[in-house]
């Protein structure tokens, strides 16, 4: 009986734990958007979206880092995404169960947890150093390496959970892989794909460290890919740790546009899965 | 579709040669970039490497103005504040797994997990300026001089909460951290004790087992590559942090037996200087540093890898 009511209380001890435990990760969760919208709303101000980061003392806006992290991420998702797409194609349509695909999944799958400010330094010794000076480009190619490993990854599962029969059909039609792919496949596993892109968006706007040295930071408008660029992850990292109580607030309202926009893409990539779940299941 | 004429055929299989090696030329730049990673780090660091030679990991010196560099600081620091962080986020993530696999109300699970995913999708710079301006002032004001009080008189572990309570140092960089990695460590786990067949907990609680008993001695032992695993892969995160260290480490090149005191760490060493390096011996030190981070971060991440994709053929072989 003693012995009953021992098991019975270490069960609910470590029971109390993993709930207490829950609660304390809910908590983070909670605690760190309302520090957001608390400080980010007091921050938030029509001038974020239509002046320039201003100089200490003075007051301004973000739209040359918001206009700089759009065109980098752009950029980044546009050069990356096309390679991690074709990449696990081949994965899983070619070279399914060769040697050479697991040793290309296992590196990929390094890179896709590798520490971002890695990259940055691989950026910066290939293409800072030979063109002499930091530019958005960079800071782009940087993004675009990131985003490789997702797309891939994404890309490959999804084209494994096609229907055999649907690939099946289209080479009885006499289909090349190629066509099969392009009007077979990619159609059948879009939603997916879709995801991953979403996925690998939101991986990449937020990325600081692999910018601070490609694409440095711009304290004025910029569109000129071949120079340095404002881009808010920078912005909110100098701002912050700055003395002035201006340049907080705006680093701030920055975290808050950029935690909302990840938040925003990462839930629509949940949604859209959960759809493809559904159109699977039905 | 038409009925595929000779001429037409000799065209698709141009397409398809095209296609085919665009595909493979894709695949083979992800093993590229790898290798360049590699030999760009190698070939940045040379210069600091052939100069300092071994004493470069043994030496806590870091002075830009006579050129002597040392990595022994950053090198403790990485090591101490991932250390703080697995053993504060790998309990706590393994709480949430068990709570999410084992107590949750079916109707809270998906809500919760995507909660605690989307906590994992929060860019790290996020959790600097959250560590710096909310976590940090609340370590310094009750938690810091309460560890002083109760525990900075402890013999053994006392020296390591010593001195003043300045709020932010490895300790704080630590629990921020352990924040960071909590989301993944507890969606790895959830989804490792997801593997385990039912039928086997099932006959665990059919013999009378607790909760608790079933977790311990049936779910855990089968999934234990598993859990190892995603440990490590957190580990990983932990060790190459950036942005999040960088805001509450304090930046001071120097190893202190106290936690509480300021530190460094390899990543925030070259966020916070890699822009200001004058002098090609102080850069070439810097990307040594990055060098290091890489060699660490790829072991503890390849074997990380290396054990899930174990556990992922047993689970295959046993379907």
């Amino acid at each position: 009986m003693n012995r009953r009511l021992l098991r019975k209380i270490k069960n609910g001890v470590f029971l109390t734990l993993s709930v207490l435990a829950t609660l304390t990760g809910l908590a983070c969760l909670a605690a760190l958007l309302w520090t957001l919208v608390s400080h980010g709303v007091a921050g938030m101000s029509s001038r974020i979206f239509t002046q320039m980061t201003p100089p200490p003392g003075a007051q301004g806006g973000l739209l040359n880092a918001l206009y700089g992290s759009a065109m980098m991420t752009l950029l980044g998702i546009l050069i990356g995404s096309p390679i991690g797409v074709l990449a696990g194609t081949y994965l899983a349509e070619y070279g399914r169960n060769s040697r050479l695909s697991t040793a290309i999944r296992f590196i990929n799958d390094i890179l896709l947890s590798a520490p971002s400010i890695i990259i940055g330094l691989f950026i910066y010794e290939i293409v800072v150093v030979r063109m002499g000076h930091f530019s958005a480009i960079a800071g782009a190619l940087a993004l675009a390496v990131l985003a490789i490993p997702v797309t891939l990854r994404t890309t490959e599962d999804m084209l494994k959970l096609v229907p055999i029969g649907m690939k099946d059909s289209s080479a009885a039609l006499g289909a090349y892989p190629w066509r099969t792919t392009l009007s077979v496949l990619y159609p059948a596993a879009r939603s997916g794909i879709v995801t991953g892109l979403l996925l690998a968006i939101a991986r990449i706007s937020g990325e600081t460290a692999p910018l601070l040295f490609t694409a440095l930071n711009n304290q004025f408008w910029s569109t000129n890919l071949d120079a340095p660029m404002a881009n808010l992850p920078v912005v909110i990292f100098q701002f912050a740790l700055s003395p002035y109580k201006d340049w907080q607030d705006l680093a701030w309202a920055g975290a808050l546009i950029i935690t909302l926009t990840i938040l925003a893409l990462s839930i629509s990539a949940r949604v859209l899965l959960a759809l493809l779940q559904l159109e699977r299941g039905s | 579709m038409a009925i595929i004429e000779p001429r037409h055929a000799a065209k698709q299989l141009i397409y398809e040669r095209i296609f085919r090696s665009a595909a493979f030329t894709a695949a083979i730049l992800v093993l590229l970039i790898l290798g360049g990673v590699a030999a760009s780090l190698v070939h940045g660091a040379w210069p600091a490497v052939s100069h300092f030679r071994f004493t470069f990991v043994t030496r806590e010196i870091w002075n830009p103005v006579t050129d002597q560099f040392g990595a022994l600081a950053p090198i403790y620091g990485t090591v101490v504040t991932s250390l703080i962080a697995m053993l504060l986020a790998v309990p706590a993530g393994f709480g949430i797994a068990l709570f999410l696999t084992e107590l949750c109300p079916p109707l809270l699970k998906r809500p919760i997990g995507v909660g605690v995913e989307l906590l994992a999708a929060v860019p790290s710079i996020i959790f600097g300026i959250w560590g710096l301006f909310v976590l940090a002032p609340v370590l310094q004001q009750h938690v810091q001089p309460w560890l002083i009080r109760n525990i900075g008189g402890v013999p053994a572990i006392g020296h390591l909460f010593k001195g003043p309570p300045y709020g932010i140092g490895i300790l704080s960089a630590g629990i921020v951290l352990a924040i960071m990695v909590l989301p993944f460590i507890a969606a790895t786990v959830r989804d490792v004790f997801d593997t385990v067949p039912p039928m086997l907990k099932e006959s665990g609680y059919g013999l009378g087992a607790t909760t608790w008993e079933v977790i311990w001695n049936v779910v855990v032992p089968h999934s234990r590559v598993g859990i190892v695993g995603g440990v490590m892969l957190g580990l990983g995160r932990a060790l190459g942090e950036t942005m999040a260290v960088t805001f509450v480490i304090g930046n001071a090149h120097r190893i202190s037996s106290s936690l509480l005191a300021p530190g460094t760490t390899i990543s925030s060493a070259i966020a916070n200087e890699f822009t200001e390096a004058v002098g090609d011996l102080y850069t070439s030190s810097l990307i040594a540093l990055g060098l290091l981070l890489f060699l660490i971060t790829f072991t503890v991440i390849a074997a990380a890898q290396a054990m899930l994709a174990r556990l992922e053929r047993r689970v295959g072989s046993a379907v």
